[in-house]
């Protein structure tokens, strides 16, 4: 377990949503980098400031949390393996180099640069990706938006119903790997819904992320086969956190 | 309508018409494997090719026509929109069928020659593009591995230049698309339904072992009609 905790990754959410449970991060290790940034706090997804060295997030995961709708089993391969392995990967592509000390935001913006990624690109942004969709979902989730979040899905959408049908064809037609987001545009204060191919978010289009659903083929293929449609009504009913999607929206028209 | 215009003042543009609207969209349907579903074990498990072959295949089939169908439709209504708006979703379910058609043929259960090396005219162009067989199986297993995301890696064959190339194509581009000379030999599914059940994250186990089961009777065939 990793000892050092001051460069621990908190999230607002994952506790309340009891994400708890015998530590699972026996094989997350500090890395043994000279360098120890100092952990900015998190203050929730609208500006995660993780610096480098980059970690999986260290709260423990229960892997059977998600239980039945997502297995223990695609936990193990999706979190354990697809995901570390994005983490891991950037350490190493961006160690010494003047990615180094920048935030993961700041490098996903860096090496995107404008449409003609750079190489650390894929690992950085996946890595946000990933931790961004598990603190969208929570155990006993579902049910349906309340407050500020609903009165703009019903402004935007013209109904939570609306809304659901669209995000869940979104999700559905991303051809190929990829994401489905509900995102937040700044600049004219609307929701928008994104559907973004391989590692890209709405980070590098200016928005900010609220929702997310991973539609790359690991994320359902153990647990619903091809019948991805069947994964994203599951998503929409069982695991979808509208408190992080709230807490995202508040920090973003703060 | 087909009888009004029959009525008009120009009966054989009416008859011309009437025709017309009779001729359909082609539609296309799931080709049979020549092996059983089981036969490609160990190295792709017999779970993996019914559902790739029976669910994602058919699938792409099933919209593919559906997309014809609108496509049709949407010229007969000169309806320029929607015609623009349809090429996506042909490109990605024709080319879905395309490659998928390619794949089941460039496999082969190893009693029926799956994993041979290709003699004649294929193997001594790959040996005279690439150097060996070796060489081209390990560039495209790198290429294969190294692709981000769904999509194929190929061995192709320029009939122009007579030239042994190999590329990838993203999602279900087919490999036209990167040459309009390019005929494929051989492709690999990289997309993770292709693998996922048997070999997880793992993605080079799967490209080692596919090249146990790979027909090369069948590319060297391609091959020999493209170059004779």
């Amino acid at each position: 377990m990793a000892a050092a905790n001051s460069l621990s990754l908190t999230s607002a959410f994952l506790p309340r949503h009891g994400f708890h449970g015998p530590s699972h991060n026996q094989n997350v290790q500090l890395s043994t980098q000279k360098k120890q940034f100092a952990r900015k706090a998190v203050s929730g997804w609208a500006s995660p400031a993780w610096n480098f060295p980059y970690q999986m997030f260290s709260v423990s995961v229960l892997e059977d949390a998600l239980e039945p709708h997502m297995s223990s089993r695609t936990f193990e391969f999706h979190w354990g393996k697809h995901h570390r392995a994005y983490v891991d990967n950037l350490n190493k592509q961006i160690d010494g180099t003047e990615l180094d000390g920048k935030t993961l935001e700041d490098i996903i913006l860096i090496t995107y640069n404008k449409g003609s990624p750079l190489p650390a690109f894929n690992n950085a942004a996946q890595a946000w990706n990933h931790q961004f969709f598990w603190e969208s979902m929570k155990p006993n989730g579902g049910g349906e938006p309340s407050g500020k979040l609903l009165e703009l899905i019903n402004r935007d959408f013209g109904s939570y119903d609306t809304f659901v049908k669209e995000f869940k064809a979104a999700a559905a037609t991303q051809f190929g790997s990829g994401w489905a987001w509900l995102a937040y545009k700044p600049e004219d204060k609307k929701l928008a819904l994104v559907k973004t191919p391989n590692a890209e978010n709405p980070l590098v289009l200016g928005y900010t992320a609220l929702l997310t659903i991973d539609v790359w083929e690991h994320a359902y293929y153990l647990d619903f086969q091809n019948r991805r449609p069947d994964y994203i009504s599951i998503f929409m009913e069982k695991l979808v956190s509208w408190e992080a999607v709230s807490s995202r929206l508040k920090t973003a028209t703060a | 309508m087909a009888l009004r215009n029959l009525m008009t003042k120009k009966p054989f543009a009416g008859i011309l018409t009437f025709r017309q609207q009779l001729r359909c969209v082609q539609t296309f349907s799931l080709p049979d494997l020549s092996y059983d579903y089981g036969a490609l074990e160990p190295a792709i498990s017999g779970e993996i090719m019914q559902l790739h072959h029976q669910k994602h295949h058919q699938t792409y089939i099933t919209n593919y026509n559906n997309a014809l169908q609108q496509l049709h439709d949407s010229i007969n209504k000169g309806d320029s929109p929607t015609v623009a708006k349809l090429q996506g979703a042909i490109k990605f379910n024709g080319g879905g069928h395309i490659n998928h058609s390619v794949f089941w043929k460039n496999l082969a259960p190893t009693r029926e020659g799956g994993g041979e090396p290709p003699k004649g005219s294929l193997g001594s162009a790959i040996d005279t593009n690439f150097g060996s067989l070796e060489a081209v199986i390990q560039k495209m297993n790198a290429e294969g591995a190294a692709l981000q995301g769904s999509g194929w890696v190929w061995l192709g064959l320029d009939k122009e230049l007579k030239r042994l190339v190999i590329e990838t194509t993203a999602n279900q581009d087919p490999l036209v698309i990167k040459g309009p000379n390019l005929v494929p030999l051989l492709g690999i599914d990289v997309w993770e339904h292709a693998y996922y059940l048997q070999y997880k994250n793992v993605k080079p186990d799967y490209l080692k072992n596919i090249w146990k089961v790979m027909n090369w009777k069948y590319a060297a065939e391609v091959y020999e009609k493209e170059c004779p």
